[in-house]
């Protein structure tokens, strides 16, 4: 893979998601009643910051869970290498919540679609927002995100690769491209 | 991986990776839907030659709660009472579109065999004396579950080692995960060799300071041919409460049942804080579901 362009800096990553925390906040008039879910891998450290950012608005904790979808995929029948399935922790109940879910890119809906699948099946939230720090675009579902760090136009042939502090060591959104084969 | 024959050609890291799968599916067992569509599309076929009544149900239910269609084959009531041959009953089931089956045989091999008829996964629910993965699989969760790791800790196996096919499984897995394995029997009840494991005719010596203690049925239709008397059996070698006492404190107590009440084992023990006998029933489930996940979706990652 040959690279592109940053998309965006740790500066412009924490500022993008102050921005997601203010409009949670206005979304869901406060902070009462509200959980974060971050997906596996990198939006459980996005949810954790949010869940950070919300508490030095609001004063208020809001819990935070982690959400495993690879039982939810609707490929895994043909895909090759068998992806690893890891816990899925919510130490709260979701009914009545209003859970924002969150991830690193919203590329096909296919994550978030599985994400729903398996959060109804792990009770019934109020409502369900999902937030994300880079829409890159391609839709295969009709599934939109509520909250956006940025959106970034792409080509298919373009990978999108959100890097985090707590994962990879910094905090950074890169713009790659797939070689030909 | 393609079958689950036994633990020949494992790595540890393969069984760590489908014990971490284990956890995981442990996990989708206490939620209020106990169910995911993992496997959707899939059948699973439990072809047994040979009664079971748990391990049939625990693998029927661990299809199930990853969404696979269930298929059920009881050789009392099939076609083998006709005559019909192991290999044209599973080519029939493969005809019908079943992709894993798990097969249990009193021949050893029987499974090994169906790897050459059928193309599906071919999980080993029990063949003979010979090998019982899957039952090892829920023990060795099991018992990290209770001590935390199996590095260097002692199991003491007590019983009929001889016949055991769940012992066979046990001491190779346990071994491969680190634990010190001691098998102990009356003389006639032990093999000349098992590997993965130590043997001794003393129960002390296997209790002593073990960290935790696996008693397996005495199969009371051996003894009619004089291998042992059942009193002499029940005075030396019953796991006691007094026995016990060798082993570490709060040592955990596993049986792969169905457990033959103050015989091999005294009741009030497999009643006590220290049987985990239920939970392995639970976590078979958990280890069954993380085999079917590991067999049929994609292949092994570098």
């Amino acid at each position: 893979m040959r690279f592109k362009a940053e998309l965006m800096n740790a500066e412009e990553m924490r500022r993008a998601l102050h921005r997601i925390a203010h409009e949670i906040v206005e979304a869901n008039k406060g902070v009462e009643g509200l959980a974060l879910i971050g997906i596996h891998t990198r939006g459980i450290p996005l949810a954790e910051r949010l869940a950070r950012y919300l508490r030095e608005f609001e004063g208020k904790e809001v819990p935070v869970g982690t959400l495993d979808i690879t039982l939810y995929r609707d490929d895994l029948t043909e895909i090759g290498v068998r992806p690893k399935v890891r816990e899925t922790r919510i130490p709260f109940d979701l009914t009545g919540k209003a859970v924002v879910l969150v991830d690193d890119v919203l590329y096909t809906g296919r994550t978030a679609r599985a994400a729903l699948d398996a959060l109804m099946d792990l009770g019934r939230p109020r409502r369900i927002y999902l937030a994300v720090l880079v829409d890159r675009g391609h839709r295969e579902l009709p599934i939109r995100a509520d909250f956006v760090g940025k959106n970034v136009p792409t080509a298919k042939n373009e990978v999108v690769k959100v890097k985090v502090l707590e994962v990879d060591g910094e905090d950074r959104v890169e713009l790659w491209e797939k070689e030909e084969a | 991986m393609r079958h689950l024959l036994d633990f020949q050609g494992w790595s540890r890291a393969q069984v760590e990776s489908l014990l971490d799968t284990a956890r995981v599916m442990r996990e989708v067992l206490e939620r209020p839907v106990k169910k995911v569509p993992a496997l959707q599309g899939f059948t699973v076929a439990t072809v047994f030659f040979e009664p079971s009544t748990r391990t049939r149900i625990s693998f029927e239910l661990a299809a199930r709660r990853m969404s696979a269609d269930v298929v059920s084959f009881a050789a009392a009531t099939s076609s083998l009472q006709k005559g019909e041959s192991y290999k044209d009953t599973l080519l029939t089931l493969e005809a019908m579109g079943v992709d894993a089956y798990v097969i249990r045989a009193d021949a050893a091999g029987v499974p090994h065999q169906a790897t050459r008829w059928v193309k599906g996964a071919i999980i080993n629910g029990g063949d003979g004396r010979r090998a019982h993965p899957t039952q090892a699989l829920l023990d060795a969760y099991t018992l990290l579950e209770a001590l935390g790791g199996l590095e260097g800790k002692k199991v003491a196996i007590v019983g009929d080692i001889l016949h055991s096919r769940v012992a066979r499984s046990n001491a190779e897995l346990l071994s491969l995960l680190g634990a010190e394995v001691v098998c102990a029997g009356p003389p006639s009840l032990l093999p000349q060799a098992l590997p993965g494991a130590r043997l001794t005719p003393s129960l002390e010596e296997a209790l002593e300071e073990a960290d935790a203690v696996m008693v397996l049925r005495l199969q009371k239709e051996r003894m009619e041919a004089g291998l042992i008397h059942l009193e002499d059996y029940i005075a030396r070698y019953q796991v006691t409460a007094k026995r016990l006492k060798r082993a570490k404190p709060q040592a955990p107590l596993l049986h792969p049942g169905p457990m033959n009440r103050d015989v091999e084992l005294e009741g009030t023990l497999a009643d006590s804080e220290r049987s985990l006998v239920n939970r392995q029933v639970q976590n078979g489930v958990a280890v069954r579901m993380a085999v079917l996940y590991h067999l049929l979706v994609g292949r092994e990652g570098a």
